[in-house]
């Protein structure tokens, strides 16, 4: 589905953030990308969405080149921080906006949006709120919601562990598990924390300075494996 | 400590996004505001010998109007001087007084731009009064007047966001101000000897600075006991409404940009000023139509009001396309998004906000059809011209702009204003050029036809330029992406 070639991202100082030879994410995988503060997870993402401009290489998104073409938006749906969220909108406001974007009609996100209920726990639908009077933890559910619209075949969630309560965190991991089972849905995420991307990954790669210096298939050991990787 | 103080405040006015644009923009802002100050300081010498040519008193003269000066200035900041509140937050936990903070933070407001622009006035004035034989009292009135000006600032530190309050002293002096037009009560005969007491007494320019002196304690005071995180400065969130504008949905995504649009233009502080100087800028007319200024009354400078009175939505709000939507302009960028229907979306904003003006301004048929025709040619103008101008231009200003403050439109950080002027000209210009060749060489009505026919023939250009936009919006996208990202 995701092809990485040569792709290298270097800032005007001469600071290379990303550099990935060849990188290849078959469509249905679940993807985990882990790493510490600085490792190039998203000015990965920031590439694959054609936020920032590649230094070299470039990377395609079935079959179509993020940095040329436009025709990966139609299928791609991504939150990365809260710079996603129109922060004058209302919950509901803003998951409508998005889903006539994506060619949804209201009845499709009613639907999306009563599955995910237990998810918002009751504090984001009909709260009275705009997005920017909302907590962090909430505006993260909502972002991650808003992402799920139309059934994109690739969605990316730029650390979607932090900042939430773990009652959340277990059900977004729920909700992760559910995207990775469907054959056609490729995920991406990342995370610091290693034991949740195990959980809910079946491929982890972790980035130091942005190289990749592990490509593992989940299996029991993995968790282990990293662990021992970034002990200090 | 306030050492420290001054350095943040230093690093933070020298790395503002606004002040990295280039160098030629930044010379010529201050070529502008040397022009502004210079004529400030003109005034300030040349108002005594105008004064005594009419044979009124200059000082006297002076004297009976600086309750309104005051009350004017008084307005200006309320709506326009930035609270310095929000960037104290990150000081809070850190090992400073209370009372430091606060102390800078006040002072802070004395070194605005609404603050020592007045010297630029008083200080020219005061001398001539010395030179012209007034005395030292010339020095106290201008000791008072400055305490005037500083005791303004922290009334306004005080009153700042209390509507009720604002509006209703507002309200008694808009009332004084008619009631002294209709010669029905003269406000003036009473506050007139009370400013002329700061000249004439040598001890009644102590209490302006009594006055001070208290409004800088309890604005102390009041700021000290509301430094907390929930109260002054707390975030005021507003209960949300829901509004689907359904109506809209029949045209596509095009009705899904305006839905957005118009919440946008609804709920936010920012949006909200710019509809509000868009209203003023009807009425700017009236100093042209009405015959009150000489400069203004030729054929030529009506068109210039005819594009400003139909024009100032056009203007304030186009001129930062895409900019308003910096905040998420992240998300939009990598959604599915028709650039057309974004562009045409902001552009029948546009229109829409055009035609209300115009029809808002048809009040301005009381001073005949032929200047009502002025307006609605000139509407055609910024509609078929105009608008794709000032898209234009705002594809490349990279300013992020920060919705839920209704300060930055005039901050002093971000001269917007000189580089709207700076973008308008042309825009005026060429209407002008065109309503007066018609007007000398055939006759009046011709020169309407031209300013109308030239919209009309800019509108005919309307795709080619839309796709024009589109391409300027793609090649910058990624710098657009980086300046927004860096944020006040």
């Amino acid at each position: 589905m995701i092809q990485v070639h040569n792709l290298s991202k270097t800032y005007n100082n001469g600071v290379k953030v990303l550099n990935v030879e060849t990188l290849e994410i078959p469509k249905g995988q679940s993807f985990g990308l882990v790493g510490n503060n600085g490792a190039g997870k998203t000015t990965f993402f920031s590439l694959l969405l054609d936020l920032i401009q590649p230094s070299s290489g470039h990377i395609t998104n079935n079959n179509v080149q993020v940095n040329t073409s436009e025709a990966w938006k139609p299928f791609t749906a991504a939150f990365i921080d809260e710079s996603f969220l129109i922060g004058y909108l209302t919950a509901e406001e803003y998951f409508y906006f998005i889903g006539e974007l994506r060619g949804q009609n209201k009845a499709d996100v009613d639907a999306l949006l009563a599955k995910h209920e237990e998810f918002f726990n009751g504090e984001i639908l009909k709260s009275k709120k705009y997005l920017r009077d909302l907590s962090k933890g909430n505006m993260k559910k909502v972002g991650i919601i808003a992402a799920l619209i139309g059934k994109p075949e690739v969605v990316i969630l730029d650390e979607p562990f932090a900042n939430l309560d773990p009652t959340t965190v277990n059900r977004l991991k729920k909700i992760i598990k559910e995207l990775a089972d469907d054959a056609n849905t490729t995920v991406l995420v990342s995370s610091h924390d290693l034991a949740h991307t195990v959980e809910v990954c079946n491929r982890i790669v972790a980035l130091n300075k942005g190289e990749i210096v592990k490509d593992i298939q989940t299996s029991p050991e993995t968790l282990k494996e990293l662990e021992a990787f970034f002990a200090v | 400590m306030f050492k420290h103080f001054i350095w943040l405040e230093w690093k933070s006015f020298f790395r503002s996004a606004s002040f990295g644009s280039n160098l030629a923009m930044k010379i010529i802002m201050g070529l502008v505001a040397l022009y502004f100050l210079a004529c400030f300081a003109i005034l300030g010498v040349t108002v005594f010998f105008i004064l005594k040519k009419e044979g009124l008193e200059p000082l006297a003269t002076i004297n009976k109007f600086m309750i309104y000066y005051f009350v004017f200035d008084l307005v200006i900041r309320y709506f326009m001087q930035k609270m310095p509140v929000m960037n104290i937050r990150p000081l809070l936990t850190l090992p400073i007084k209370k009372g430091t903070i606060v102390h800078f933070s006040l002072g802070k407001t004395a070194l605005s731009f609404f603050n020592w622009t007045h010297a630029l006035f008083f200080i020219p004035f005061t001398v001539v009064l010395l030179m012209n034989g007034y005395g030292y009292q010339a020095i106290l009135w201008n000791i008072a007047m400055f305490s005037l000006v500083y005791f303004n600032n922290f009334i306004n530190v005080l009153i700042n966001n209390k509507n009720a309050v604002f509006y209703s002293v507002l309200a008694v002096f808009v009332g004084l101000a008619l009631t002294q037009y209709y010669k029905i009560f003269d406000i003036t005969t009473y506050t007139q000897p009370f400013f002329q007491g700061m000249y004439s007494t040598n001890y009644l320019f102590l209490l302006p600075i009594i006055l001070l002196v208290l409004s800088y304690y309890f604005s102390f005071q009041f700021f000290k006991n509301r430094l907390n995180l929930d109260e002054g400065l707390a975030k005021k969130s507003e209960v949300a409404q829901t509004e689907n504008y359904t109506w809209l949905e029949q045209f596509g995504t095009l009705g899904t940009f305006l839905k957005n649009d118009i919440r946008l233009l609804r709920r936010n502080k920012r949006s909200k000023t710019t509809l509000i100087m868009s209203f003023v800028f009807i009425f700017y007319g009236l100093l042209f139509f009405t015959g009150s200024v000489d400069a203004y009354n030729n054929p030529a400078m009506k068109v210039f009001a005819g594009i400003f009175v139909s024009g100032g939505f056009l203007f304030t709000f186009g001129q930062f396309i895409p900019s308003w939507d910096s905040a998420y302009y992240q998300l939009l960028m990598s959604q599915n998004i028709p650039y057309k229907e974004y562009i045409k979306s902001k552009w029948w904003l546009m229109v829409i906000g055009t035609a209300i003006s115009t029809i808002i301004a048809s009040f301005y048929l009381y001073f005949g059809l032929h200047t009502y025709l002025i307006i609605v040619v000139a509407a055609i103008f910024n509609i078929g011209v105009n608008s794709h101008l000032v898209m234009l231009a705002g594809a490349f200003v990279k300013t992020p702009i920060d919705l839920t403050t209704s300060k930055q439109a005039f901050g002093d950080k971000q001269a917007f204003n000189v580089k709207t002027l700076l973008i308008s000209l042309p825009k005026m210009l060429v209407p002008m050029a065109l309503y007066a060749a018609g007007y000398y060489l055939f006759s009046p009505n011709i020169g309407l036809l031209f300013v109308a026919l030239a919209g009309v023939i800019g509108f005919m250009f309307r795709d080619f330029m839309f796709s024009k936009i589109e391409k300027i919006y793609k090649s910058e996208k990624y710098a657009t992406i980086a300046a927004y990202k860096q944020k006040n």
